[in-house]
């Protein structure tokens, strides 16, 4: 039996993907998504949502951003060696 | 019985961090070359500014470079970097709050579900259709508008794979405040993505 609302279901699509709902409430939130499309649409988009987030050539780090790290550490490195 | 990739990975890192330890620049310049790249998105993700994040990036491996002699090897470098990271990106913030940029505050309650407004649904692979920077900016934008702490719980759950029960200790949270976080952050993504994406 299909007992989620709507709301019941946005309040547990974060926990269904993080696959935090034991197996009565996972059939039960993927039985009401079936059949609603309002729900399946913020499911699907939520989902889509953290794979563009997770996409890993974001934010790359710039060539001058790591060669003023380098520099930065060898330069305190030196110090160090400088004061031993 | 072999070891798992994630134990030797481990076991690898702790050898650099001996030899670094013992002073070897190499070794301390390999854990850098290893890390950088993440915590350089890290530093954006919680700043959302460029120039904040490369003062992340210097600060949390001149710090781990000061204080490698206080690290105890029963954590990951790793996880020991990422807390200096989130501690200076919190800190960038704070400095922020006089300015009238970025709220540090949450400005919003744990309780209750959003009510999802935007139910259109997405073209197939919006991201195809966008430059790469296009795409980056509008990321960049919709997770500028979070309060920086759900922000930051999104990135290290969501982005870096961290489990609930780290993040809420690297962000001195309880479980129950890093599920709630997430789940807001999740959806105001969803929500402002939804404006730009949606058919029609």
């Amino acid at each position: 039996m299909n007992l989620f609302t709507c709301e019941k279901v946005i309040t547990e699509i974060s926990n269904y993907l993080d696959g935090d709902l034991d197996e009565d409430l996972k059939r039960s939130l993927e039985a009401h998504i079936n059949k609603c499309q309002h729900c399946r649409v913020v499911f699907d988009t939520t989902r889509k949502t953290i794979e563009l987030y997770c996409d890993g050539k974001l934010f790359p780090l710039p060539d001058d951003v790591r060669a003023r790290l380098h520099e930065a550490i060898r330069r305190r490195w030196r110090e160090r060696q400088g004061n031993t | 019985m072999g070891e798992s990739p994630q134990a030797a990975v481990a076991r690898d890192e702790a050898v650099l961090v001996t030899e670094a330890k013992a002073g070897s620049y190499a070794a301390f310049e390999e854990l850098v070359n290893r890390y950088e790249k993440k915590i350089y998105r890290l530093g954006m993700n919680i700043t959302g500014s460029p120039q904040d994040a490369e003062d992340v990036l210097q600060e949390t491996f001149l710090k781990a470079f000061e204080h490698l002699g206080d690290f105890r090897a029963d954590s990951r470098f790793y996880t020991w970097i990422v807390r200096i990271a989130v501690n200076e990106g919190l800190m960038k913030l704070r400095k922020r709050r006089s300015s009238k940029e970025v709220p540090i505050e949450d400005t919003e309650g744990d309780d209750g579900a959003p009510t999802p407004r935007e139910l259109a649904d997405w073209k197939p692979n919006p991201e195809q259709e966008l430059a790469r920077s296009e795409l980056e900016n509008i990321l960049q934008d919709a997770a500028r508008l979070l309060p920086p702490t759900f922000r930051t719980v999104f990135y290290l759950r969501d982005v870096e794979g961290l489990s609930t029960e780290e993040t809420a200790a690297l962000l001195g949270l309880s479980v129950g405040a890093v599920k709630a976080r997430l789940f807001r952050a999740r959806l105001r993504l969803r929500e402002d993505l939804s404006r730009i994406f949606k058919r029609g």
